[in-house]
């Protein structure tokens, strides 16, 4: 019988199996960033152990980092003995660090695949659940706890139970004005926020194909919002050709021998999911959350819904407790929703052709008053490259601020936060109570969506602007 | 590992679905270093609230968490184990938990039991009617016995063993080092590496 990606790529990696035992994987890169490491590295310390494989291991910081004045000493004493304790970890232990200031810091998981690290056919993990973003390269990689973390400094490995397989079919094409964001928002809705628990989800299908890697990192990287620790996208052309001369993809004779292996890396016709779904594209337009979890999500033409609708209890319940803390009615219109902040990045939409698409829609426009919008780039090095298109002056000229990367307002651990009672509308990833702050409340949405509802003031696609919105360069 | 093989006590009846790891434990606690002193940080947000079922006399001292489906969804933080812990939960019990919560859990000797949303639903009755009552969860017998309730629960063979005997991971993988050893010996030239070597 044939086998799945995900299969392929975890027979590959298995060091040993036996009966009644989970199989023990080689993990091909660890990524580490501050926030949940340095109980990991307590441990080495205590037992003695050191980190067995430094040439598989990275380390950088994203979490805490602020994104202002990142020249001067961090203001909050708690964050800055955070990344004080990764860079005294990764000096005694010899690990490489990007910190903040470091032309290669930012998000870890936007910092591993523009290095070209991440890899088809690797496993990867990292102390972080978004980590299921790298599987857009055909990549196995999943988020760990911090004592798995120690286990794979000290190892390189993980003892783990095989996972089931999931097929998620996209067919036709996406509609114009309709991108991954929507989709993957979409498929969240539609499985729920469990459906993906204990699988491995492999995107497919030809509107998947024909994405860009940028916008196949977004859908994996919210596979987790599913349920699901990793999601997959089988190699191709797009992908041979986003890591070709990166500076760690294989040169030479290693890449010729790199991409036949990459080749085999699809499932086979005959391979067998344990569950699938299948998703028309045809049928999606721009999607956006409404509740406090990910999978409680309508197309933004929609109405708040109802909770009565809903004939399960428990998801009731859940509904009737998500208005109650957002602040919303059931029946109202989406787009009647006024936002205070509007968040342009984040490990989920914080790459270039996000930045592209939301200068795309502020081009010659405005934020609406009283509307703040940040835009944090996902990586210092993303963060050049918008500059040197320009796009920072379009997103300074529409009044938003453009910010140093890092995670910032996506969770809130540095000063970027919703105060209570804000509401966000934000390219991030989770839309739970407090994520983004004490009491704010999020709608996920695109990066376009975004950016038309910071200069409309109220949830809004491009399709929503007219002409007039627009103001001639010469006018201002 | 502390080992567990039965444990007894009182419940609190956590009547919510998508409990997510922003609420065991919000982000700002994350910037600690340690792995205790995060008792006061869970469900940090929801213990403003007086009524908040936490909160209750009744409920004080009381080590097993009866919680709603989706228990421990979101974040990879094993924070928010640590911060059950830290309170005094010993065991949680949900019809569904999310897979790395799950991992971490038993990687710390929390025991999270999965049973069925009826018996669940079954168990929030009996806790709220008597608040007295007692759950044991019997890591031995793979039941969790409550007043006239009996339910059998799985967990594979190999997690349990590890849990019974408070076995650490680590040593258990390094006693197959030869084998590690032997996979690197054969990985191919082409796989990235993060320094030169």
């Amino acid at each position: 019988m044939g086998r799945t990606l995900a299969e392929k790529v975890w027979d590959d990696h298995v060091v040993r199996r036996a009966e009644g035992e989970p199989d023990l994987l080689f993990i091909d890169l660890h990524l580490l960033h501050e926030v949940t490491s340095p109980q990991a590295f307590d441990g080495l310390r205590r037992s003695g152990r050191r980190v067995r494989r430094l040439d598989l291991t990275i380390a950088t910081e994203d979490h805490n980092t602020p994104t202002l004045d990142i020249d001067k000493p961090i203001a909050d004493p708690v964050s800055r003995a955070q990344l004080e304790t990764l860079r005294k970890n990764c000096a005694d232990f010899g690990v490489r660090l990007h910190p903040l200031g470091d032309v290669e810091q930012g998000v870890v998981h936007v910092v591993g695949p523009q290095l070209g690290l991440t890899q088809p056919g690797t496993t990867v993990v990292c102390g972080d659940s978004h980590t299921s973003t790298h599987g857009a390269f055909g990549a196995l990689a999943f988020g760990i706890g911090t004592s798995q973390v120690e286990h794979v400094l000290a190892t390189q490995t993980l003892p783990m139970a095989r996972p089931r397989t999931m097929a998620v079919t996209v067919e036709g094409e996406l509609p114009d004005g309709v991108t991954a964001k929507d989709l993957i928002l979409a498929i969240i809705a539609r499985i729920g926020t469990g459906g993906g628990q204990g699988y491995v989800l492999e995107y497919r299908g030809p509107a998947v194909e024909k994405l860009s890697m940028e916008a196949r990192m977004t859908i994996c990287n919210m596979s987790i919002e599913a349920g699901a620790r990793a999601g997959m996208i089988a190699p191709d052309e797009t992908t041979f050709a986003y890591l070709k001369d990166r500076p760690h993809a294989p040169q030479g004779e290693d890449w010729d021998a790199a991409v036949a292996y990459w080749r085999t890396l699809r499932s086979d016709e005959d391979a067998v999911f344990d569950a699938e779904v299948v998703i028309d594209a045809a049928e999606l337009s721009p999607f956006v959350t409404w509740g406090t979890n990910p999978g409680q999500g309508a197309p933004l033409s929609a109405d708040v819904p109802d909770p009565a609708s809903y004939e399960d209890a428990s998801e009731r319940h859940a509904a009737e407790k998500a208005l109650q803390y957002m602040g919303l009615e059931a029946g109202q219109s989406l787009r009647s929703i006024t936002v205070d902040t509007v968040f342009v990045g984040s490990c989920t939409n914080g790459r270039i052709e996000d930045l592209r698409a939301a200068a795309g829609v502020l081009k010659d426009r405005k934020v609406a008053d009283g509307v703040r919008m940040l835009v944090v780039p996902g990586s210092a090095r993303v963060g050049l490259q918008a500059v040197s298109e320009g796009l920072d002056v379009v997103f300074k000229e529409a009044g938003a601020e453009w910010r140093h990367a890092g995670c910032s307002m996506c969770l809130g651990m540095n000063p970027d936060q919703l105060a209570p009672g804000e509401r966000s509308a934000s390219t991030s990833n989770r839309n739970f109570e407090g994520r983004q702050g004490k009491g704010g409340r999020t709608h996920l949405v695109s990066p376009q969506v975004a950016a038309a509802t910071a200069v409309l003031g109220h949830l809004a696609s491009p399709a929503d602007l007219t002409d007039t919105a627009r103001t001639p360069a010469g006018a201002r | 590992m502390e080992a567990f093989t039965t444990h007894t006590g009182r419940a609190v009846p956590l009547r919510r679905s998508n409990v997510d790891t922003d609420q065991i434990i919000p982000a700002h606690w994350l910037k600690k270093v340690t792995r205790d002193g995060f008792e006061d940080g869970l469900f940090e947000a929801w213990r403003k609230d007086p009524g908040f079922v936490l909160n209750r006399p009744e409920r004080q001292g009381a080590t097993v968490l009866v919680a709603g489906p989706d228990f421990g969804t979101g974040s990879s933080r094993e924070h928010a184990v640590w911060a059950l812990q830290n309170y005094g939960f010993k065991a949680v019990i949900s019809s569904r938990f999310a897979d790395i919560f799950r991992g971490n859990s038993l990687k710390n000797g929390l025991l999270t039991v999965v049973l069925d949303q009826q018996t669940v639903d079954a168990l929030w009755q009996l806790t709220e009617a008597d608040p007295g009552t007692e759950v044991t969860v019997d890591l031995q017998a793979r039941e969790v016995r409550a007043g006239e309730i009996t339910a059998p629960f799985e967990l594979d063979e190999n997690a349990r063993w590890r849990l019974l005997n408070g076995l650490d991971d680590i040593s258990l993988t390094l006693r197959n080092e030869d084998d590690i050893t032997a996979y690197e010996a054969q990985r191919p030239s082409f796989k990235p590496r993060t320094l030169p070597v």
